[in-house]
């Protein structure tokens, strides 16, 4: 695949993630920030991103397996998700986070529970597109060609 | 010190206005990591010079004010903006205004703060402890150029 193929198909796959909520606005912020002196400055950040969610989720899962939940200590971890997910534009998984908010809140332990698991499924699912995207860039990059810069227009 | 020589006595910001051709030194506090890096980048991209502290008690040891020294003028750093965040845990962003608002040393330093959540209550009770602007994130290019247009430049 030529250079030009491979800078539309990163297109047209970093439009589809936005069309279908998996990102918002924030990830264009970010990608606005990268720039000659800071080349990797996204793929850190979202690097960042997934180490400190899979602590937190691990972290959750634990606070929700206790005899007696910590809805306190929860929603502190969930506050953090939400946090960076929302930093980054992972639209979903912020999303997911602020109901999960309301389900510590009204302590309800079997909804949290289920919510839990939406949480983990909507973040491996943004971290496996968003490892797609790098892994398209990588191969720009390898092939002489720079990343587009994304326009807002769609 | 954060100029005391005003461009101009009906400026509101005075307290703001740097000497020409100084780089900004901002101490940004938060702590969430993502967030901290997101923030610094952002300031760094507006000619900003960046501490960042991931909780109040080291921000206040970083501007000098920590508790277990008295008066120690001098030993802080010096810094022409305080950006933190609102939701921390152990002490809060609004804490932390307050400490550095009733220090002789550090209360002419605008501070700024951060919060995901725009509640009413929250930010008046900010800009009455003296909060220079309440920012909602997740921050963007747009409101830290804003921040530090009136930083370096306040002509009106």
């Amino acid at each position: 695949m030529e250079v030009g193929q491979m800078q539309r198909q990163w297109m047209d796959y970093t439009k589809s993630l936005f069309l279908e909520g998996y990102l918002d606005g924030q990830f264009l912020q970010l990608q606005q920030l990268q720039d000659d002196s800071n080349p990797d400055f996204v793929a850190e950040v979202v690097s960042l991103f997934f180490e400190d969610s899979e602590r937190l989720l691990n972290d959750l899962t634990n606070a929700l397996d206790q005899k007696c939940i910590d809805f306190k200590k929860a929603d502190a971890h969930i506050h953090q998700l939400k946090g960076s997910s929302s930093s980054i534009g992972a639209e979903r998984v912020k999303n997911c986070c602020i109901i999960f908010r309301s389900l510590c809140e009204e302590q309800n332990i079997d909804a949290c529970i289920r919510c839990l698991q939406q949480v983990k499924q909507e973040y491996f699912l943004v971290k496996n597109k968003l490892e797609t995207l790098f892994g398209m860039e990588q191969q720009i990059v390898a092939a002489g060609g720079s990343i587009p810069k994304m326009e807002l227009s769609f | 010190m954060a100029s005391g020589s005003a461009a101009s006595s009906s400026s509101s910001c005075s307290n703001w206005v740097m000497e020409n051709g100084d780089v900004p030194h901002v101490l940004a506090v938060d702590d969430n990591l993502i967030d901290r890096k997101l923030i610094e980048k952002l300031l760094r991209n507006s000619s900003c010079r960046v501490t960042t502290a991931e909780n109040g008690p080291r921000a206040l040891e970083f501007l000098g004010l920590a508790s277990d020294k008295q008066n120690n003028l001098g030993t802080g750093s010096k810094v022409n903006l305080v950006i933190t965040d609102y939701c921390m845990p152990g002490m809060t962003g609004y804490e932390l205004l307050k400490k550095i608002k009733e220090s002789a040393i550090t209360k002419e330093v605008p501070v700024v703060i951060m919060s995901s959540e725009n509640i009413p209550t929250r930010v008046n009770e900010c800009m009455e402890k003296g909060a220079q602007m309440f920012i909602q994130k997740p921050l963007k290019q747009s409101d830290v150029k804003k921040l530090t247009c009136q930083l370096m430049n306040c002509k009106g």
